[in-house]
């Protein structure tokens, strides 16, 4: 064993989406602080193997916190304790010995859970196929340097879309909206000069999309940004409104 | 040495300006009418996948892209940090296609392809042309356009970044535009699904048997062409810094359905990465290059020097890098600068609890930006204290996210006492061999990005995996594969009831009912640390002939046991990661075996390939372009059993030359 920390695990059990599901208990000792919480599972995993018992199941990719793909939910906030840390980021060292730490998947109707802690978020990938981008062919661009673009709005545009899609924010909401979520591409795309063409229609028909797959609306608490694990700011819903509220105005048809 | 006729790498004719202008003009065409007919099958959504996946659809192929994560989004391209190179010369510093040609070469210790390297560099602007077109957020400078920073390798600045998140800012827009054509309904996308195997007929590949991985179905899908965009196999070592699943089934399937594998022990292994913590560790991260712009890599002077960093007075620190190398300094390649760490720790200069670390020290960018910060302000008598504190500043907006990291890991602060790093396996230079037009040598299959051998050669410089994906995916494939899909428009869709596909498919089924009922005591993850042990001590940072014949004894052994002994839960039918794993290790180790008979064949030292026996007597690689100028392109002939194919390489255009960053 190589730490010194004993800790006892409550976690989701979900056989799959047509099965209810129930907390589980598990008792691990010898957790090093310096471990990640996924190496944490990684143990748990390891340990259910032995026992011949089905190994928890969890997304995680990259572990170093931009691939967005790790997404449980920590007692009580998504990607536990911290702020401005994915869970594969957060380490024991955040817990102490004897501790009791319940673990779930994102909640949100619009992310349907597949097994225990993995929860299915292709609503996202769908919001962006509905106006995410720009309409610019391979081929078609310019000297990249003739588009100069203001220093403060590229650096605005970077922090939107610094946005790595984990659902966070949408776990964290009451309401399970992904205003932050869209708001931030939104953003991106609308401080940008490249951007200006598709405005209107991008934030319309995005928009649109979000309602369509279930997602909640936004009553201002907040949480969205609190939870967001690379300082997404609330600035981005308010920008969207505008984009939105501008549309619905300007529109021809 | 004469080239083996089995590998035709189909080079244009030509002074090497012109090959690629001119082969473009050349290259047959498809009529948009029977695009619409063919069907192209593309694995893995990273930069090469998303960029060829939208940029054919746009050119109206239909097309079916897969990836195994749950979301395009999420490929390993993502986590690339440092930036991407194009030889835009807005520096005004000197820089050009040839230049950019040529320090590809020179870094890649000779080993690669001219005419490929050359239109890489030659489309290398085209491609930060289109990603700013697409709203990639690059970084800029007061005046509103493009800032650059410099990489290793080069002594030009010719990089284009996003802070610490390139590779996520372009991925994000490569996957824009993928999830455009797919909302157009020209991209079907394939999320969480795996490719276990092509589908050979006649002689060509038509198809993949790819499982879904909520349901466990094993699904066919037919296509004129196949496109594997998966990636490289640096995670054959276990602890890498790459992403949990990234893999090399879909190559190894390839390979074992006869597409050639070109160079698979040219392997990278990157200077500075956090080092290892301890025997949990599921995987290492990496600091990107960039901090060697402002960063110094230094180690005490003294052995085993206990000491806190700050109490090690100035001339008690040795400066290995600037030391050795004075006109590159701490921007040599990175192969040079993983075996500089290791030769200090192992002399016994290495410093942090396990002694296998060295200092990456910003304390004098500190000192240096606030400087500048001080200056740019107007601010008089600045103590030495706020001087700092507006260098940390200045510090922190161009690499914050990479400090914050490292703090989180490690729970120590950068921005107080200095790093440790060490060098960890990153990228693999090797990948399936492929001709001009990037097909391997499977007709109809091709390979883009990491997952092909072409451009690197023994090493691979910073910021130009992401260029190269790109290259591949937006610039390249698009007109190369009409050379074989122009003979292919009279090819009707075949239908997945075809006995080869009804064959490939019961081949994977097999296997996987094989994994899943041997029942032994190991979990797959077990078996992956005992092959990455293998793999780093013998066919790591050095390698000599004994120890490679010890690992290939070791890695047959482990093979053995494993398909005798392995232990995988669950069902067939049902979301079961352990499932995935037991697949991925599995091609891992067949992998591992002929990756140490590619460093046994080279009996040379080049990039990242270090034979203990060839060094010169400053402990330098010690190439030999008499016995070895060539790819490697292994072909697979059935259990642990090759034959090597050797593609000559010639250069036209470059002196050859010892390579020197002194």
């Amino acid at each position: 064993m190589e730490g010194n920390m004993n800790l006892t695990l409550q976690v989701w059990r979900q056989k799959n989406s047509r099965t209810e599901g129930r907390m589980e208990s598990y008792k691990l000792s010898g957790i090093s602080e310096d471990m990640s919480f996924l190496e944490m599972f990684d143990v748990l995993n390891e340990q259910l193997i032995v026992e011949g018992k089905e190994p928890v199941a969890f997304d995680h990719d990259c572990r170093e916190g931009i691939c967005g793909a790790c997404s449980m939910y920590i007692n009580g906030r998504p990607h536990g304790p911290l702020q401005g840390v994915t869970t594969c980021q957060l380490h024991m060292r955040s817990f102490k010995d004897g501790d009791t730490i319940v673990v779930e998947p994102w909640r949100a109707q619009a992310f349907p859970v597949i097994k225990d802690l993995v929860t299915d978020r292709s609503s996202f990938d769908r919001i962006i196929s509905a106006g995410g981008f720009i309409s610019v062919n391979t081929g078609n661009a310019q000297d990249a340097n003739s588009i100069p673009v203001p220093k403060e709005d590229a650096d605005a545009s970077f922090m939107a879309a610094a946005c790595i899609g984990c659902g966070a924010c949408v776990a964290a909401c009451k309401n399970a909206s992904a205003m932050l979520f869209t708001s931030a591409k939104i953003s991106q795309l609308a401080l940008l000069p490249q951007g200006q063409a598709e405005n209107a229609t991008r934030a319309i028909k995005m928009i649109a999309q979000m309602d369509e797959e279930g997602f909640g609306a936004c009553t201002n608490t907040g949480a969205c940004a609190a939870e967001c694990p690379k300082g997404i700011s609330m600035e981005n819903i308010a920008r969207m409104n505008r984009e939105y509220f501008a549309a619905e105005i300007g529109t021809k048809e | 040495m004469a080239t083996s006729p089995k590998l035709d790498a189909k080079i244009p004719d030509g002074p090497l300006e012109s090959k690629w202008t001119k082969y473009r003009s050349t290259v047959p065409l498809v009529n948009p009418a029977n695009k619409r007919n063919i069907e192209v099958i593309i694995i893995g959504t990273g930069l090469a996948g998303a960029s060829a996946a939208s940029t054919l659809a746009e050119l109206g192929y239909k097309v079916k892209a897969f990836c195994f994560q749950d979301s395009a989004r999420r490929a390993h391209s993502i986590a690339a940090q440092g930036g991407i190179n194009a030889a835009k010369n807005y520096q005004n510093d000197g820089d050009s296609v040839y230049r950019l040609f040529y320090d590809t070469i020179k870094g890649g210790d000779y080993r690669a392809r001219e005419a490929n390297v050359y239109r890489l560099a030659e489309v290398s602007g085209n491609i930060i042309d289109q990603c700013v077109a697409a709203g990639v957020p690059f970084a800029r400078e007061y005046g509103g356009l493009l800032s650059n920073r410099s990489f290793g390798g080069t002594q030009v600045q010719r990089t284009f970044y996003a802070a610490g998140q390139t590779g996520q800012q372009l991925l994000l827009g490569a996957y824009s535009g993928l999830q455009r054509q797919v909302g157009a309904g020209t991209v079907e996308m394939y999320t969480r699904h795996e490719m276990l195997d092509i589908v050979m007929i006649d002689g060509k590949c038509r198809g993949i048997i790819a499982r879904n991985l909520v349901t466990g179905e094993l699904e066919r899908h037919f296509g004129h062409a196949v496109l594997l965009c998966t990636g490289g196999y640096g995670n054959v070592f276990y602890l890498s810094t790459n992403a949990m699943g990234s893999n090399v089934t879909a190559a190894w399937k390839a390979h074992r359905k006869g597409a050639f594998f070109g160079n698979p022990c040219f392997t990278q292994i990157h200077p500075t990465c956090i080092p290892v913590s301890g025997d949990h560790q599921s995987k290492l991260t990496l600091m990107s290059e960039s901090l060697r712009n402002d960063g110094r890599i230094w180690v005490p002077k003294k052995q085993n020097d206990n000491r806190p960093a700050d109490q090690i007075p100035e001339d008690e620190r040795d400066y290995y890098l600037e030391r050795r190398y004075p006109a590159f300094g701490n921007l040599v390649p990175r192969d040079i600068a993983s075996r500089a760490a290791k030769e200090r720790c192992d002399a016994g200069y290495g410093v942090g609890t396990s002694k296998m670390a060295v200092y990456l020290d910003y304390y004098a960018a500190y000192e240096r930006y606030g400087k500048g910060e001080v200056n740019k302000r107007g601010i008089h008598n600045a103590s030495h204290d706020q001087i700092l504190e507006l260098g940390k500043a200045v510090v922190k907006e161009k690499y914050g996210n990479l400090f914050d990291m490292y703090k989180q890991i490690t729970g120590e602060d950068p921005y107080v006492v200095p790093m440790r790093i060490y060098p960890a396996v990153h990228y693999t230079m090797g990948g399936l061999w492929v001709d001009y037009n990037l097909m391997t040598t499977v007709p109809g299959l091709y390979a883009l990005g990491e997952a092909n051998f072409s451009d690197h050669g023994a090493n691979r410089l910073g910021a130009s995996a992401l260029m190269q994906g790109l290259a591949d995916g937006y610039f390249v494939i698009p007109y190369t594969i009409g050379a074989y899909l122009a003979n292919e428009i009279r090819t009707k869709s075949i239908s997945v009831d075809h006995p080869a596909f009804v064959e490939a498919e019961k081949e994977v089924r097999d296997r996987i009912t094989k994994l899943l009922t041997i029942k032994g005591t190991k979990s797959p993850e077990a078996y992956h640390k005992e092959l990455g042990k293998i793999m780093w001590d013998k066919c790591g940072m050095a390698r000599n002939e004994q120890g490679l014949k010890e690992a290939i004894q070791e890695i047959r052994a482990l093979k053995k046991e494993f398909w005798s002994n392995v232990k995988v839960m669950g069902d067939a039918d049902e979301f079961n990661p352990e499932l995935d794993k037991a697949n991925r290790v599995a091609d891992f180790i067949e992998l591992g075996e002929l990756m140490c008979m590619d460093a046994l064949d080279r009996n040379e030292s080049c990039g990242g390939h270090f034979r203990e026996e060839y060094q010169t007597e400053e402990g330098e690689a010690k190439r030999d372009d008499e016995g070895y100028m060539y790819v490697s392109a292994w072909e697979y002939q059935g259990d642990s059993a090759w034959e090597l194919h050797k593609e000559e390489l010639n250069y036209e255009n470059i002196k050859i030359a010892q390579r020197s960053y002194k």
